[in-house]
């Protein structure tokens, strides 16, 4: 089976859909992904991620539409004929083998010679950094080192397609990012496709070639990183990828993409990514592109945290509008400042009532 | 909960410990001397109105084994004890693993239907057993005696298995076939070193509480197929006619056959599951 | 994209949607052995008790409830069953209470499981010579408080005629004999029977007690304690209400096995008098008259008797608690 799916091109999700009971977790998934991708499966939790893994990995059936590997359709295989790798979200290793053991398993089931899947085990436990743990049983490891022995258990059978659901989540900052360029470096060794499942916006952009923006089940957006950090196609994608600053406003102005809002009588300019049917608009801001100037829309100071180089405000404007902001220095609760955004950096919507 | 619980220091502390003492102590010394009648009256020449039997001799053992033909008692046994241990397992243990893992119309049913004969006594649906198998031509044969055990055996080995089997992370089976094993690999690579150690505690407390399940094989084992509790009934039923010591070596018999399962039973289970049948507890090592 | 073969959902992925699959199908052969073994013959036994030998629909049940030998076992079984499950359950709280707090309780309910292992044949045979007018029971109670006994001299001298109760005290002997004249009669009677279900009772109680107990979650003792509860009233307010559910089905579960004792009402009691129970009604008439149909009456009827009393526990456990069913495990 792996020898005709090794040399492959393309993995193809067509229209997938998939209900638990009357719940539809997800709808129409339907995007392809080619030889050599990293794609980041992205959205907050209970959005489907887990389910969308699982129908590609042939854990869960799907309800509709179908899968395709080339001209090969695989949602009617089995799990074990499919021959992928997959990092599950709790690891699920064998609990009664040794992390040797464990990883060796894939290699085993697929009748490897003993002394050659020997000499591929030690490079996968070099390669996650669990020399010292090799012969230690699962319960007897602590969370990140189980998820490393996961993520070692399905490259050292070099799939042609990796799953991952969130393999990073239970590390130290400075291990996740070493896990990060190992998970980089692994995925252009094997030239394979990674599909890699995390809420973390951070994780997304910083792996991944491309990014699958999930949520309640549906695809949002799909775009590269720079796409999806500079030109959210919609407000929920906005809100999920860091624009925390929603500022509703009425239409005053407008030449092409350029738009002028008035907010609480302070005009507002942006760049709007929508259409536009009525006069009312949101406007969303990162935090980070938010400073406080001469101008802008007037608000109080209600908190300061200290964030290394520099502050994070947050303050109230007229209306009730929460606003959060990049502060120079420590501001007391009850200061009054101005807010204001470059115009390329204010993103706007059509939106409900202001 | 020790913290909490204060150590003994009031009156009425030492009244209650006291108590409780007592009477486990009472019950626990009457109990070995019970059983410790039993192994002397096995082991004496002649014990008539005297603290401990005139002699000693082991000769008791040698004459139950002619008299109650011992030998045949323990094949028959061992051969309805394993028969329905074997069965039990074959059937019980994939049950209580579909039970375990799949949700499915009717499994509020098959749950009752698993409880009733762990409720409801032998005796009270031994007898319409008896009947029907006395009508189908299989009372009084050694097949109907194992049948008839299997009513208790199943369900028993079924709810022990129903909550080992839940902890056994269902996504261990799903990594495994991912991993590429089919059906048959990912029961042996990994469903059966899993699921061993709660089959062997469930099929060794079958086993145990089989050898001594008396109503169910007495109402339906004819005189060949008899087996030892059985035999012993009878031979305690007829006292008089045969010697009491030769009667109290054959329960010693008896006795050891048991604890040398429950010796081995009690190596992977808490006692305490002999009767509770619910969620393996944590042995405490403390 | 359009052109995709064939996109709808085979029959097996509904199936499997719905919970069947192959892996369902593994409860079959157990379905199939329960109907055939437990479940056809309940419904037979009960189609033969409406067949009785005098042909008429109830035969059976007038038989049984006009004939005193018959109806008479109903309330005998009470007599045993009653008494003895409230013994049991009233001395096991207490003593699970404090077993609970041992760290050694391995080697306490080890002792304990022996007598249910050994089963009631075995115990039957060990207390007709332990408890025996020769056995140790008695020569250890007629040596401590028998007429020639170690104790009777001096409980003479304090309570007896001329002792110091009648001559310091002036309040007359209270003993006029020794307590014990000879050997009690403990076999082959009413207290026997009692007794034996007392041996292999107690410790099922007691381990079905202790399993509810160590299932009600500690913390929430501590919880109670940092809130100021005292032993009695986190006994009243927490353990109690938790373990009430718990003391529902043991009490049951007790009942039910007293109920339907058989070899030790014949090896131990009186079989044909006060210790004649029902089981040993159905087991007569079923192998000794060869009534299989009366037989199969009295089965249903023993059934019958169990529901009633299981439903009325259950029900006035309701009636005193309304909580979560379950104090710890189910
Ligand atoms: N077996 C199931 N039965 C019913 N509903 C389910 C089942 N599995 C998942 N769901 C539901 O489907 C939705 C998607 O679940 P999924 O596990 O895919 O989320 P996720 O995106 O992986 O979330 P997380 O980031 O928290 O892991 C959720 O609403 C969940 O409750
Ligand atoms: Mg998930």
């Amino acid at each position: 089976m792996a020898s005709t799916l090794s040399t492959f091109k393309s993995l193809r999700l067509n229209r997938v859909g998939r209900d638990f009971g009357r719940l539809n977790a997800l709808k129409e998934l339907d995007f392809s992904i080619e030889r050599g991708e990293f794609v980041a499966l992205l959205g907050p939790s209970g959005c489907g991620k887990s389910t969308a893994l699982n129908c590609i990995a042939g854990l869960l059936s799907t309800t509709r539409g179908s899968i395709w590997l080339d001209e090969t359709r695989i949602d009617t295989m089995g799990p074990e004929e499919r021959g992928f790798g997959m990092v599950f979200q709790n690891y699920a290793l064998f609990p009664h083998m040794s992390v040797r053991d464990n990883i060796g398993f894939g290699l085993k089931m697929r009748g490897v010679p003993k002394a050659d899947a020997a000499k591929r085990i030690d490079q996968a436990i070099a390669t996650v950094r669990l020399e010292a743990q090799a012969e230690k049983l699962p319960g007897q490891l602590s969370g990140g080192q189980q998820q490393r022995v996961a993520i070692a258990r399905a490259i050292v059978i070099e799939p042609p397609v990796v799953l991952m659901d969130e393999p990073l989540s239970n590390l130290d900052a400075k291990l996740r990012l070493e896990m990060r360029q190992e998970i980089r470096r692994i995925h252009a060794g094997l030239g394979s496709i990674t599909l890699y499942v995390t809420h973390d916006q951070d994780e997304a952009m910083s792996l991944a070639d491309r990014i699958v923006v999930l949520r309640d089940g549906e695809v949002r957006q799909i775009g590269t990183p720079e796409d999806l950090y500079l030109r959210p196609a919609r407000l929920d994608v906005a809100d999920f990828m860091g624009f925390r600053n929603r500022i509703p406003g009425r239409v005053v102005a407008r030449s092409g993409d350029h738009i002028i809002l008035d907010v609480a009588g302070t005009e507002f300019a942006g760049t709007l990514r929508s259409s536009l049917t009525g006069d009312s608009a949101i406007a969303v801001v990162r935090p980070d592109d938010m400073s406080v100037g001469e101008t802008g829309l007037a608000a109080t100071v209600e908190a300061c945290e200290y964030r290394g180089r520099h502050f994070f405000g947050s303050a109230k404007a007229p209306g009730g509008i929460e606003l959060f902001f990049r502060a120079p220095a420590a501001y007391r609760p009850g200061t009054p400042v101005k807010l204001a955004a470059d115009p390329s950096r204010v993103l706007v919507y059509e939106g409900a009532t202001p | 909960m020790r913290d909490v619980i204060s150590p003994v220091r009031t009156l009425t502390d030492r009244i209650w410990v006291t108590f409780v003492w007592v009477v486990t102590g009472f019950f626990i010394v009457n109990l070995f001397a019970m059983i410790g009648t039993v192994i002397v009256s096995s082991l004496g020449t002649r014990w008539l109105g005297t603290w401990l039997p005139a002699g000693w001799t082991g000769n008791w053992y040698l004459s139950a084994w002619d008299e109650f033909q011992l030998g045949d008692l323990l094949t028959v046994t061992f051969e309805v004890v394993f028969a329905v241990v074997a069965l039990s397992g074959l059937i019980g243990i994939p049950a209580a693993y579909a039970l375990a893992r799949r949700d499915f119309p009717g499994k509020r049913v098959v749950m009752l239907l698993l409880l009733l004969p762990l409720i409801i006594p032998p005796i009270t649906y031994g007898i319409p057993l008896a009947t029907v198998l006395y009508v189908t031509g299989l009372g009084g044969t050694l097949n109907g005696v194992i049948l008839a055990n299997l009513v208790p055996a199943l369900p028993f080995v079924v709810l022990v298995m129903i909550p080992f089997i839940e902890q056994i992370d269902p996504r261990v089976e799903d990594a495994a076939r991912v991993f590429g094993a089919n059906t048959f690999r990912l029961f042996w690579h990994v469903l059966l070193p899993l699921l061993l150690p709660g089959a062997l505690a469930a099929l060794l407390l079958v086993l145990v509480r089989t050898i001594a399940m008396f109503e169910l094989t007495f109402l339906t084992a004819g005189p060949g197929d008899q087996t030892l509790v059985v035999a012993l009934y009878y031979a305690v039923f007829a006292a008089g006619v045969r010697a009491v010591q030769s009667i109290d070596a054959m329960a010693v018999v008896y006795m050891l056959t048991t604890l040398v399962w429950l010796i081995v039973a009690l190596r992977f289970v808490n006692p305490t599951q002999m009767v509770t049948r619910g969620k393996q507890q944590q042995t405490d090592n403390g | 994209m359009s052109d995709t073969p064939s996109e709808h959902v085979p029959l097996r992925l509904r199936l499997a949607a719905k919970g069947i699959d192959g892996v369902t199908l593994l409860v079959l052969p157990l379905v199939v052995a329960l109907i055939l073994l437990f479940v056809y013959p309940f419904l037979y036994g009960l189609w033969l008790s409406f067949r009785p030998k005098d042909g008429s629909l109830l035969g059976n049940y007038a038989k049984f409830f006009s004939d005193p030998f018959l109806y008479e076992t109903v309330g005998k079984t009470l007599w045993l069953a009653i008494p003895v499950t409230v013994i049991n359950l009233v001395v096991a709280i207490p003593v699970a209470l404090r077993v609970r707090l041992m760290r050694r309780q391995r080697v306490l309910t080890t002792i304990l499981v022996l007598p249910i292992t050994l089963g009631t044949v075995l115990v039957a045979e060990g207390m007709l010579n332990y408890f025996g007018p020769q056995g140790w029971f008695n020569r250890v109670l007629l040596t401590a408080l028998g007429p020639q006994g170690w104790f009777n001299g001096p409980l003479m001298d304090v309570f007896g005629p001329h002792g110091w109760f009648d001559q310091t005290l002036m309040m007359g002997p209270l003993m006029t004999a020794p307590l014990i004249s000879g050997p009690l009669k403990l076999v082959h009677n009413y207290t026997g029977v009692l007794l034996s279900l007392v041996i292999t009772g107690f410790p099922f109680t007691f381990l079905l007690v202790l399993s509810y107990l160590t299932g009600i979650d500690p913390a929430l003792e501590k919880a109670a304690a940092t809130l100021g509860a005292g032993p009695g009233s986190r006994f009243r307010h927490i353990i109690m209400p938790l373990l009430l559910p718990g003391l529902a089905v043991t009490f049951c579960l007790g009942f039910v096995q007293a109920y339907s004792v058989f070899p030790s009402a014949v090896l131990l009691g009186a079989p044909s008098g006060p210790t004649r129970v029902i089981s040993i009604a159905a087991y007569e008439a079923a192998f000794e008259q060869y009534d299989y149909s009366l037989a199969s009456a009295i089965a249903m009827i023993m059934g019958v008797t169990l529901l009633l009393v299981v439903i009325a526990v259950l029900g006035a456990r309701t009636l005193v608690y309304r909580g979560p069913a379950g104090g710890g495990k189910g």
